[in-house]
């Protein structure tokens, strides 16, 4: 398995094309297998939605339109993972007629959930939910955008968040890099003034391996972080795991902690490996 | 054959706007009658069926409400009653209270969306809500008002609005205090303000005239309108206990779609929502709730699915209603969950998702891991009756200009607010025509 990891690299010569043409630049919003969540976030801005349709023109958005208009975009918006021939292709093609592709939230930029595929034989999975097997079409494995075409910027979260992704579409239309950090969720816990849950109560913790953006919900609601955030720049995941074990998580629990919603990200599918070895 | 060919017109819609999800949908016309209707989900499965067994009790709210992120507090509250019935618990007095609080804030901000932002634009001829807003600014402005309360409740009570993080088997992590929950009240009586008005709005709508006989299903509980439990009934003998669930609700699958098809055992097709809810629970409404119902011409039973806008709407005041009278007896609970010890087991979980009864059940081992589980949204089970629709409402309409007919078979279906996620766990409408 190789790993493709995204840097907002191409954002600033993008922004120069954007900067330079006098129409609103067009934004599409796009769904591959997924919950909705990440495209409903542009619903939930109810403050920011009437603004934004001011300042971009959303040229294709089905959840919450039936106009569908042609191409090239400025801006797609992607969420959900590949898990299909046919959405494989589509990426392809969506890829092509977009300046700056974003993929959204944990499907887009790790597979998500269903990527728990990637671990065992589909085929099980198939016959296990349907009893005609014959009739469904699936690839083997969930896979993130970046591992069929180039992607210019992840926006990391299950789901994302609402001020994040405002941030990310205000910074391509006035040129600046977004201001989304990559600490982990250790300091936004200690910005809240929160107890640290595993240090206090013993409660098993994602949050310092985790990519910051939630504000440390959960520790804040008295539970240890379970990363849909995804893994934060170089994690220490190696130290987490000898942490947990030292607070009586076994191997089979400790596997189930790194692969969950991002379970196939680089860093936690190789701690999760490591794990799966040494409980077999 | 190639004049029969040449005959043919074909409209398509390859994707259905304005649903959370990705489907289509087939209809064939020969001359006057429609030869065939085919609601086809292809949004890919996700298997969370499959990867669920293996995972810890524990982890089911979390991970089945990443079916779908419009509804998720329903896939939290179901599993959540499933495994709790499974290890015998019953989570009762200001947890319960919190607990159905929490779900008015679903309820208010899912049928928010679905009334101002998805379905309403086509009661106008709009594409979306946001030409809407150019010529009714105020109104769609007073919808996102009253879609944000709704999430506001989510947040305070779930942590966040889509995938909230404090529900747990037994409770929740964190128990609310009054104080923080009376931060809601004013917001509440404005967002009631505003579902009145609402179901005014909507009643005044010009509706098709189209009357279906429908077998509604929903719960029904001896006190409450229903969000968290009670027994399944019907309009025609169902009423049986959640328990009962497998043995008179079947799910066939068919070659066309990745969503099961779900049909009651006896009679076949059936329909659930706010207009089975409204249908069979209209005496536990609060007292404005009906009020509003009756200024709106509406009382059951109502047989016009175009009118669940109406009902949508009087389930939003009820809603506001509901979480009102919480906050205003709400004292907090002096723990957050209650302590149990995972057994093995059966446990079965049904709770009024906005969009209908979601299904749930978990077979668990000794450690509490999931052996095997089951879920059925609501979406699925409504599918039938939406192909059903088509077959019964085309007939009438088919000397419109395709375009016109095409637009009229979308409204069609998203009366059913489909939450095509939730079914797969989209719509690709074509219209053949000889």
């Amino acid at each position: 398995m190789s790993f493709v990891t995204i840097r907002a690299h191409s954002w600033l010569n993008s922004y120069k094309i954007t900067m330079a043409q006098k129409r609103k630049p067009k934004l599409a919003v796009w769904k591959f297998a997924s919950c909705d969540g990440c495209q409903l976030t542009i619903l939930d801005c109810e403050d920011e939605l009437l603004t934004l349709a001011d300042k971009v023109d959303i040229s294709v958005f089905l959840e919450a339109s039936r106009t569908v208009k042609k191409g090239p975009y400025d801006i797609s918006l992607a969420e959900g993972s590949i898990t299909t021939q046919h959405d494989a292709e589509r990426i392809k093609k969506i890829r092509k007629v977009s300046k700056l592709l974003i993929g959204l939230g944990a499907c887009a930029s790790a597979g998500g959930i269903q990527s728990l595929r990637n671990f065992t034989d589909v085929k099980d999975f198939i016959s296990a939910v349907y009893p005609s097997p014959e009739y469904i079409e699936t690839l083997d494995t969930s896979t993130p955008f970046s591992r069929h075409v180039h992607v210019d910027y992840e926006l990391q979260g299950c789901p994302i968040n609402k001020h994040q992704l405002l941030d990310v579409i205000s910074a391509f239309l006035h040129g600046r890099k977004p201001n989304t950090t990559s600490y982990s969720v250790c300091i936004e816990c200690k910005r809240r003034g929160n107890v640290c849950v595993m240090v206090a109560h013993g409660i098993p913790c994602m949050g310092p391996v985790t990519h910051a953006g939630c504000s440390a919900l959960c520790p804040t609601y008295n539970r240890g972080c379970y990363g849909c955030y995804g893994p934060k720049e170089t994690p220490n995941t190696a130290s987490l795991s000898s942490w947990f074990k030292r607070l009586g998580v076994n191997e089979a629990d400790l596997v189930r902690y790194f692969r969950s919603y991002y379970g196939n990200s680089e860093h936690f599918y190789k701690e999760s490996k490591i794990h799966t070895k040494k409980r077999d | 054959m190639k004049n029969d060919k040449a005959k043919i017109k074909t409209i398509k819609v390859d994707y259905l706007a304005r649903v959370e999800g990705e489907g289509a949908l087939y209809i064939k016309i020969k001359g006057h009658t429609v030869t065939d209707v085919k609601f086809k989900i292809f949004e890919p499965p996700r298997f969370f069926e499959a990867f669920l067994r293996g995972r810890s009790f524990c982890e089911a709210p979390d991970i089945t409400a990443r079916i779908c992120g419009i509804c998720p507090v329903a896939y939290q509250m179901s599993s959540s009653h499933a495994m709790e019935d499974a290890f015998g618990i019953r989570v009762d007095g200001q947890l319960r209270a919190l607990r159905r609080l929490l779900y008015c804030g679903e309820w208010i901000e899912s049928h928010a969306l679905h009334v101002y932002l998805l379905h309403a634009p086509d009661f106008f001829g709009y594409d979306d809500a946001i030409q809407m807003a150019k010529d009714y600014p105020d109104i769609v402005q007073r919808g996102l008002q009253l879609k944000k309360t709704g999430n506001e409740v989510v947040i305070l009570i779930g942590g966040r609005e889509i995938h909230p993080i404090n529900v747990r088997v037994g409770g929740f992590y964190k128990a609310l205090t009054k104080q923080e929950l009376n931060t809601l009240t004013e917001k509440l009586k404005r967002a009631r303000d505003i579902a009145l008005e609402a179901v005014r709005w909507t009643a005044e709508f010009d509706y098709p005239d189209f009357e279906q006989d429908y077998e509604f299903v929903s719960l029904r509980h001896p006190d409450e309108y229903p969000f968290n439990e009670g027994k399944l009934i019907s309009n025609k003998g169902l009423d049986i206990s959640v328990h009962e669930y497998d043995n008179h609700f079947i799910e066939e699958q068919v070659a066309y779609t990745n969503a099961l098809h779900s049909k009651l055992k006896e009679r076949g097709a059936y329909f659930v929502g706010p207009l089975a809810r409204f249908n069979l629970n209209f005496d536990r409404l609060s007292p404005l709730a009906k009020e509003a119902a009756h200024s709106a011409g509406l009382s059951p039973v109502c047989r016009n699915p175009f009118k669940s806008i109406i009902v949508r709407s009087v389930e939003m005041v009820y809603a506001c209603d509901e979480a009102l009278r919480i906050i205003g007896q709400y004292e907090k609970p002096e723990i957050p969950a209650i302590p149990f010890q995972p057994i093995a087991g059966t446990g079965y979980g049904c709770t009024e998702a906005p969009r209908g009864i979601l299904y749930h059940r978990y077979r668990i081992d000794d450690n509490g891991r999931i052996l095997d589980a089951k879920i059925v949204p609501p979406t699925s089970q409504n599918q039938k009756t939406i192909e059903n629709d088509l077959w019964q409402f085309i007939p009438k309409y088919l000397d419109l200009p395709s375009e016109k007919l095409k637009y009229d078979c979308e409204k069609a279906i998203r009366n059913y607010d489909p939450c095509i996620s939730c079914a797969t766990h989209f719509l690709k409408l074509t219209i053949d025509r000889e």
